[in-house]
């Protein structure tokens, strides 16, 4: 039992993101087609699998696999999950810079460095239908578990409910932002590729921080 | 030295295409494509937006980067962010119609516009007007 993560948990996280992004890829895929260009299955499969290649002989800290999944991302995926994702974890990884371990504190700041990331690259606000409206209430309700003094493993859980929740919410949006924009009321109807990455992210998060514990 | 344009386009035949077309009538000018991803597919790349910028920062021209889309704007920005200081005030995003402002950045650079210049060039104001 342990009521923190370390960079153990942090190598398993990514790896296991990799295979269910790897699971969900053709799903990714047809969602991105509705609305997008339809590669966000294929890119974000292709950057994950890069960095699990890169953080193969291992890391030393969550910080410097965040770090490394960030920078991978941004150099490899190409669509505009590469930027945003990458800017989310090179964010993220910043946000604990310096702690061997995490606490649910370190959790919300993993979760403000992604989000603040994404926000500063994408220029999003909630409500535009976008990977925002996913990380956003993952992020208070994170704080809202850390508040109540909860293990790590437990605000990444609500995190990734609310995360999940947000992610629905994206079906009957009008797309604002990005190429689904130009779609205009044919956006509506569809759930957004980007928000839904962004669940499947931290549901492993989350069931790997139990794993840990 | 002119500015140097670097043209970030999600297609490398677009961006070599446009390098090409641009270049028609700015002989001088030195324009670096950076399209597509690293592995040759549809989309952009920081690795190769960084590079160019680095090889015309390199031959020290001032450079004007231009793209074609919303996401590719992400990755020249996520460059930008990473600049050393000695390169941020030699290195600006040029926003504008890709085609059209491409041609005027490059004939404004080719005539000795700086990069002020070049980057209202890319605007393209004239088709608006």
């Amino acid at each position: 039992m342990s009521d923190t993560l370390d960079t153990a948990w942090a190598l398993n996280w990514i790896r296991t993101a990799q295979e269910v992004i790897s699971e969900h890829r053709m799903e990714l895929i047809d969602l991105d087609r509705e609305i997008g260009d339809g590669d966000h299955g294929e890119n974000m499969y292709r950057g994950f699998t890069k960095t699990v290649e890169k953080l193969a002989d291992g890391t030393d800290s969550i910080a410097s696999a965040l770090g490394t999944l960030g920078k991978t991302l941004l150099a490899t995926v190409g669509g505009a999950a590469g930027p945003l994702y990458g800017t989310a974890f090179r964010e993220a990884g910043k946000a604990v810079e310096g702690q061997e371990t995490i606490d649910a504190n370190g959790v919300v700041a993993i979760i403000q460095g992604a989000l603040d990331g994404i926000v500063k690259r994408g220029k999003a606000t909630t409500g535009e239908k976008t990977m925002v409206d996913a990380w956003t209430p993952a992020l208070e309700a994170a704080k809202a578990a850390a508040a109540a003094g909860k293990s790590p493993a437990e605000a990444f859980k609500v995190a990734a409910e609310a995360a999940a929740a947000g992610a629905e919410e994206t079906i009957p949006m009008l797309a604002t932002k990005g190429r689904a924009s130009y779609l205009g009321e044919r956006s509506i109807g569809h759930k957004d590729p980007g928000a839904t990455s962004t669940s499947y992210i931290l549901a492993v998060a989350a069931d790997t921080a139990e794993a840990a514990q | 030295m002119s500015v140097a344009l670097v043209i970030v386009s999600h297609s490398a035949q677009l961006a070599s295409g446009l390098a090409e077309l641009a270049g028609q009538m700015a002989k001088d000018v030195t324009i670096l494509p950076a399209g597509g991803t690293d592995d040759g597919r549809i989309g952009t790349s920081y690795d190769l937006v960084e590079a160019a910028v680095a090889q015309a920062r390199a031959a020290g021209h001032d450079v004007a980067i231009l793209s074609d889309l919303g996401s590719a704007n992400m990755t020249i920005e996520a460059v930008l962010d990473d600049l050393s200081d000695a390169d941020r005030d030699h290195v600006v995003f040029a926003e504008g119609p890709l085609v059209e402002g491409a041609v005027a950045a490059a004939v404004t650079s080719q005539i000795g516009g700086d990069l002020p210049a070049v980057t209202e060039a890319a605007k393209a104001r004239e088709l608006f007007a």
